[in-house]
């Protein structure tokens, strides 16, 4: 985005829309990156409520794959799953390999 | 009609937080913030006080908010939102407006403990009808991790280093949500993440009073307690578990405890996994964790008192 002068701001630099943040991918921040393995998930969404970025999309309440633009990989997804019989759903890996 | 509380409903509402916003990787506020907003079924309309939460949710030319949002500085995000409540109740008055809309404060541990107290005190006191959410991460962890009243006993902070003159804060922290509550307000709460449901019902169970409503939460933040960064969901639980951050509410100034650990762990499985405590484990230092442990107990001790003699 071209920075803009403070001629072309609205005045008190509000800003008009809403939840623009979506514009600014933050997926490049990311050192490990969460890999799903749908068959050891028991669908409990709590990967989906304890995710700072909002990165695990859910449609009509089941949950589908990891929003890589946004994730920054921290992890707290894969530590928190429950998984299937001792078995995690989430599971981190490095990025690059 | 109100949204079930059980994930499956509420991962089918619309996020009012939205990615792209940009908090350290990890860091507990934006689940703090999702939470909340899912919990509430009403149009929302927010202030923010300076913090790490307000700086990096609306860079200029982003904002991660959905909902009508205003900055405000440090000291007046309670001031600001009940002016804003004020005109809403006028116009609503005067017949131009009819939705029914909540008010919602957000501020840090900074912008409340400290630096806000006098205008989040002065709105409570005037009665307004808003919610004030403090997300508690126990330092100016935007301005580079100085101490603030949250900070714990024995916490290593830039402005209270641990090393050979000091073993890092010598004082307690301040019970902000029992001074909330001394205000005779009718809601005063604690929440953690870790418990999403207890955190929502209390939300939920906010907004059903008229007036102001309180509500102080955990917001672990692994660059300032030198964790790691997956471990914001798990160190708030081990902080709840532990008795440091009791989960209750306080309803027109009787206490109820909302969650009692089965097992009470040691405050030292709370502390170890973070940075900022490591010294405490020197031997040297053995007094002070044992001193921690006692300011935990003490404070649990009371807060059980309170809550069975229904004061």
């Amino acid at each position: 985005m071209k920075p803009k002068g403070w001629k072309d701001l609205p005045p008190g630099s509000v800003v008009l829309e809403a939840g623009s943040a979506v514009k600014f991918k933050t997926g490049s921040w990311r050192a490990y990156r969460p890999i799903w393995h749908e068959e050891n998930c028991i669908q409990c969404l709590l990967c989906w409520i304890y995710c700072p970025d909002m990165s695990i999309k859910v449609k009509d309440g089941k949950r589908g794959e990891f929003d890589l633009d946004y994730c920054k990989g921290c992890g707290i997804c894969a530590l928190e799953c429950h998984g299937k019989k001792g078995k995690k759903a989430i599971e981190m890996v490095e990025e690059g390999k | 009609m109100a949204t079930g509380l059980t994930l499956k409903e509420l991962s089918k509402k619309e996020d009012r937080f939205t990615h792209g916003h940009r908090m350290c990787a990890g860091c507990g506020a934006p689940t703090i913030v999702k939470m909340v907003l899912l919990a509430t079924d009403y149009p929302v309309i927010a202030a923010n006080a300076t913090g790490c939460l307000e700086v990096s949710s609306c860079i200029s030319e982003y904002t991660a908010w959905k909902i009508p949002w205003i900055h405000t500085a440090f000291e007046n995000a309670a001031a600001t939102i009940s002016g804003v409540e004020t005109m809403y109740r006028s116009l609503k008055k005067q017949g131009k407006i009819d939705k029914d809309v909540k008010f919602i404060a957000f501020g840090g541990d900074g912008g409340t403990y400290d630096i806000g107290l006098q205008s989040l005190s002065g709105a409570m006191e005037r009665g307004h009808d808003m919610l004030y959410v403090c997300y508690d991460n126990g330092a100016y962890m935007n301005t580079g991790i100085q101490r603030s009243s949250a900070t714990p006993l024995g916490a290593d902070t830039t402005t209270c280093p641990a090393g050979d003159i000091i073993p890092g804060k010598l004082r307690v922290r301040k019970n902000l949500t029992k001074i909330m509550a001394a205000h005779n307000i009718p809601y005063a709460a604690q929440a953690s993440p870790s418990h999403w449901m207890d955190l929502m019902k209390k939300v939920r169970k906010a907004h059903e009073f008229i007036g102001p409503k309180f509500m102080n939460i955990l917001s672990p933040c692994n660059r300032g307690w030198r964790s790691q960064t997956n471990d914001a969901i798990t160190l708030s639980r081990l902080g709840v578990n532990s008795c440091y951050w009791p989960l209750y509410e306080i309803e027109d100034g009787v206490t109820k405890i909302t969650y009692t650990p089965k097992d009470k762990i040691p405050v030292a499985d709370f502390m170890k996994p973070q940075g900022r405590f490591k010294h405490l484990f020197a031997p040297a230092n053995e007094w002070l964790l044992k001193k921690v442990q006692e300011e935990v107990d003490k404070e649990w001790e009371k807060l059980k008192k309170q809550a069975e003699c229904g004061c």
